[in-house]
């Protein structure tokens, strides 16, 4: 595992700051997106740490039923758009 | 009354079959009397507003439904799946209804109390629209709101001791036959190797990661009852490397039209066929014409059978699957959307099925598939897009197994064959001096 990827702080940073940066045209990622901010790990590695980033509610999963995303917690499209609380 | 005029839903009923609006129709009334007494956490009307849609949806030639979202349960990114209502104001008992998936017992063998708790919970927090069971396999519930999503898996868990299913870019939920809790034809034991799977993958299960969906489906043998070779990614199909048993004794006595042994095993004996005739029946429908029958003598050529089972379902008294039994592993079968469907190509011929070693054979082709089409594999393609994509020939060097014969589908049709440096003798380079030895110039 990288540097970058065991230091949960600076991940967690460095996936904020890539989806921040790209909030503009997008707000739901693709998992093989994560791969660009951690070139150097294998994918089952950035598995659990950007999961573990959904149960701190940094992130949230978006899934239309047959994809699944990754979005930044509160960003784009929420419950509450669909009239929910 | 009803609560919405569907004249256009009514008019599916009159057709030959039974009618899902019927049923539908049948929920509402049970819903409307609630003679159960059940507290309902979502409207009471919601099946009404259910059908309602569907009417408007068949008058407009267009779906009212918008599906996918954030809903979930704590923890999991699959098995709930999204579901609104673009017409809240006409229809607001269907303004969420979401799905949830419940993965189905092994070898879908349920006991009446616990279909009978489940459907509790349902009727309670839920439309209890049920659809048993989805095209993955799962236990389908169909219709509830995002505040009753972790409700319904706290009691799912907590009391029924039963897990949400796959949705989204996971593992979904396993799915097999029967397997030899009841069938002589099992050459593993299906239902083991599912619950193995299931509980071994559980981060694939629950946490997406895939570039898509990955299905896993477990036939004992290949008669293929829950047709695993076209319906998974990866198709585990009982099968064995040893002679079929044959019993002469019994093969005559389906010859000589004992009423003890019915061909089939009796299963098409609603119509008189005629006499049994083992020529016609067995012998001259064999794919590869590796049986033969003279003087009381059924012989078989086991080096060219293919283990199709058709001679095996058609004298089941007098022929049995082999002693060396486990399984072949397929890939890649897919519905369409991209380049069509695919049925699953052969993996690997055969593997042993062992629970002692934690099923370590299968797991490691498992997790080097995995790797692969995690790491290759494009947003939103499956693994036999990618097989397609890359060649065969990759999916061979990236699992570690040698070229077969049993790996080609159609022998001498494409005379080219790619040949890397380490696999011919010498490389690439060649003594030239040598050479002309033989050769002149």
């Amino acid at each position: 595992m990288s540097e970058l990827l065991s230091n949960k702080e600076a991940a967690t940073q460095a996936v904020v700051d890539f989806m921040t940066k790209k909030s503009k045209n997008k707000s739901k990622f693709y998992f093989n997106d994560f791969q660009d901010i951690f070139p150097d790990d294998k994918l089952r590695e950035i598995k659990k740490v950007v999961n573990k980033m959904v149960t701190d509610g940094v992130l949230e999963y978006w899934s239309s039923g047959s994809t699944t995303m990754y979005g930044l917690k509160g960003a784009g499209k929420q419950h509450g758009s669909e009239g929910e609380a | 009354m009803a609560k919405h005029e569907t004249p256009l839903l009514d008019q599916l009923e009159s057709g030959p079959w039974p009618s899902f609006v019927s049923d539908l129709k049948q929920q509402a009334e049970v819903r409307a009397k609630n003679e159960a007494g059940v507290e309902f956490q979502m409207p009471q009307d919601t099946v009404e507003d259910l059908l309602g849609v569907l009417e408007l949806s068949y008058k407009h030639g267009r779906t009212h439904w918008k599906h996918g979202g954030i809903v979930g349960v704590f923890g999991y990114g699959g098995g709930v799946i999204g579901r609104y209502c673009d017409q809240p104001k006409l229809f607001p008992g269907v303004e969420h209804f979401h799905t949830m998936r419940i993965a189905q017992p092994c070898g879908k063998y349920y006991k009446t109390d616990f279909l009978r708790a489940l459907t509790k919970i349902w009727d309670m927090r839920g439309s209890g629209v049920t659809n048993m069971h989805g095209a993955t396999g799962d236990i389908i519930l169909l219709g509830t709101i995002t505040p009753q999503l972790e409700e319904i898996f706290y009691e799912l868990t907590h009391n029924l001791n039963q897990d949400l299913g796959g949705s989204g870019s996971n593992l979904r939920t396993p799915a097999d036959c029967l397997g030899s809790s009841r069938c002589q034809y099992a050459c593993y034991d299906s239902n083991a190797l599912c619950h193995f799977l299931t509980n071994n993958y559980q981060d694939e299960l629950h946490r997406p990661a895939f570039p898509y969906k990955f299905k896993f489906k477990m036939d004992a043998c290949p008669n293929g009852c829950v047709a695993s070779i076209a319906r998974s990614d990866m198709s585990f199909i009982g099968t064995w490397r040893d002679a079929i048993k044959i019993d002469q004794d019994a093969v005559n006595k389906y010859v000589e039209n004992d009423a003890a042994y019915p061909a089939n095993a009796g299963a098409h004996k609603g119509r008189d066929w005629g006499q049994f005739d083992i020529e016609k029946e067995v012998i001259a429908l064999c794919p590869t014409k590796c049986m033969k029958f003279e003087n009381k003598t059924l012989k078989i050529d086991n080096s060219n059978c293919t283990r199709c089972m058709h001679c095996i379902n058609t004298m089941p008294r007098a022929l049995r699957i082999g002693d060396d039994r486990g399984c072949s592993i397929l890939v890649g079968a897919k519905a369409p959307i991209v380049d069509g469907a695919q049925m699953g190509s052969l993996l690997v011929p055969f593997v042993e099925v062992n629970a002692d070693n934690d099923y370590e054979a299968i797991t490691e082709v498992i997790e080097n598939v995995w790797d692969w089409w995690m790491e290759e594999g494009k947003n939103r393609e499956r693994l036999g897009e990618l097989i397609m994509r890359q060649g065969f020939q990759k999916l061979l060097e990236v699992t570690g197994i040698k070229a077969q014969p049993q790996h080609v589908a159609y022998p001498r049709t494409n005379p080219y064959i790619f040949w890397k440096e380490d696999e011919v003798t010498g490389g690439w380079e060649r003594d030239v001096v040598e050479y002309r030895k033989h050769h002149l110039r």
